[in-house]
């Protein structure tokens, strides 16, 4: 049985000699579907430290600037871990269930 | 036309890695491959062969550093046995799916427990599955030759794999045999300088050694698959050019008096010699016997195979391996696999002999062709010559 080709995923013989990778491919490659709860942030409690910014192991956390004054979780490479949430000084974000 | 002298073989081999003007040898010494890394030390030391030698502290080391100089385009070598191919497993496994063309020669010796540090194939048949290109010698000559063969198949565009040529430890690895040694222009001729297809390149920086998750991993194994299956037609070339510059022709299968043959016997390695006297004498009484004998063991020469098994009634295979809790060994299976579901039906019996040094004969042989042809049905793989 073969699969049809579908989004991300390459043929056998479509794959790079000797398995390697450009540089900044990593990019491509989304990880996000590993977590299983995600950070939902409390924007009325945010004091904009940015401490989750800071905290995040995987640099998934965008500052929006000075005037908007709040991080943004990127969810294609959030991976849950709850880090964030763990460290923030007001509570403001919560690990919420991923809905499946 | 090169020169016939009387050489170790293990020597011989390490000549053949001096021919083939290697770029880089990491190697750790362990019996019986020992004299091939010690001799070729002594060539890189007094400037015979401009090499680096990395006298690394594993055979683990071993194989990871020839993985990182082959990517960066070196021609690379390295040489082990037995337990040192064990510790080496990992890295083993990583070679062909990085595409790494390295040539590995393995004087094959037994496995521990016990320690023994003679000859069988266990070593082998332990990495086997790993996507190797894997050729089998038979006597000196062929040790030299199919290291060079192995470096210029391994390392073709169409192919670019490791290759394994085994030798028999001790029984090939420390005899003195008359052996041709090649010119340096006629080794030139056949292997010209190595062109990596895959090449580490500071200009043009790559990611190598990846992680691969269920997404891609089996698409990895299916290309490693298929890569060893259309590097068939490259081996066959290159035996075939190997003749028209060395004037000795091999095949991927080797037969002797299959054409009349009511029962053949299938191996590999240097027992073959025993075996091809034992049929000889058989002959002489009258006895319609052959013997078949794989040198390329991977990727497996079905086609070849197929066809000198072709008028065989009963097929006896004899392993120097023993596929311990099965009911067939190594080479045992793959015959069996082979021709369930082909046209072909000879009564196929499997027998294991010459473990761990223990010596191989003609008496030996013969009991294995009567086995073979007597109608007596075999339930499991035989261990012949036990003690009991």
């Amino acid at each position: 049985m073969k699969k049809p080709k579908s989004e991300g995923v390459q043929k056998a013989g479509d794959l790079p000699l000797g398995f390697t990778a450009q540089p900044g491919s990593t990019v491509a490659f989304k990880t996000g579907d590993w977590r299983s709860v995600r950070p939902v942030l409390d924007k009325e409690k945010c004091v904009y430290c940015g401490f989750c910014y800071y905290y995040c192991p995987d640099g998934t956390y965008e500052d929006m600037g000075k005037d908007e004054k709040w991080y943004k979780v990127d969810l294609n490479f959030c991976k849950g871990c709850g880090i964030c949430a763990q460290e923030c000084p007001k509570k403001a974000i919560t690990m919420t269930l991923e809905e499946v | 036309m090169g020169k016939r002298i009387g050489i170790e073989v293990s020597l011989a081999v390490s000549e053949a890695v001096k021919l083939a003007n290697t770029d880089v040898i990491a190697a750790y010494p362990i019996t019986p491959q020992t004299h091939i890394v010690e001799h070729l030390s002594e060539l890189v030391a007094d400037g015979s062969l401009d090499a680096a030698y990395i006298p690394v502290e594993s055979e683990h080391s071993a194989m990871s550093s020839c993985i990182g100089s082959s990517a960066a385009g070196a021609r690379t070598f390295t040489a082990t046995s037995s337990q040192g191919l064990a510790l080496m497993n990992e890295m083993i496994y990583i070679a062909p799916i990085l595409r790494t063309p390295i040539v590995l020669a393995i004087a094959n010796r037994a496995l521990s427990a016990p320690i023994n540090i003679w000859n069988d194939h266990s070593d082998i048949m332990s990495v086997r599955d790993a996507g190797w290109i894997s050729l089998f010698a038979e006597n000196g000559q062929e040790a030299l030759d199919l290291t060079l063969l192995a470096f210029r198949i391994g390392e073709d565009p169409a192919v670019s794999l490791p290759v394994n040529v085994n030798l028999d430890g001790f029984t090939l690895s420390h005899f003195i045999e008359p052996i041709i040694i090649p010119d340096q222009q006629e080794v030139d001729k056949f292997l010209p300088p190595y062109k990596p297809s895959l090449q580490l390149d500071i200009k043009n920086p790559i990611s190598i050694g990846l992680l691969g998750g269920p997404e891609c991993y089996t698409e990895s194994r299916k290309a490693a698959d298929d890569i060893l299956e259309a590097s068939v037609p490259v081996i066959k070339k290159a035996f075939d050019e190997f003749d028209k510059v060395f004037g000795r022709k091999y095949q991927v299968v080797e037969t002797y008096c299959i054409e009349d043959a009511e029962t053949v016997i299938v191996l590999m390695g240097s027992i073959a010699e025993t075996a091809m006297t034992t049929v000889d004498e058989l002959r002489a009484e009258g006895k319609k016997v052959g013997l078949v004998r794989i040198r390329l063991w991977r990727p497996f020469p079905r086609t070849e195979l197929l066809a000198a098994l072709s008028k065989a009634k009963n097929v006896a295979v004899v392993d120097r391996h023993v596929v311990l809790g099965s009911d067939t060994s190594a080479v045992g299976m793959e015959i069996k696999s082979l021709l369930y579901g082909s046209q072909l039906n000879p009564k196929v019996t499997n027998y294991v002999l010459g473990l761990g040094g223990r010596d191989v004969t003609r008496e030996e042989f013969r009991y294995i062709f009567d086995q073979a042809a007597s109608g007596e049905a075999q339930v499991r793989c035989e261990i012949v010559g036990v003690y009991e």
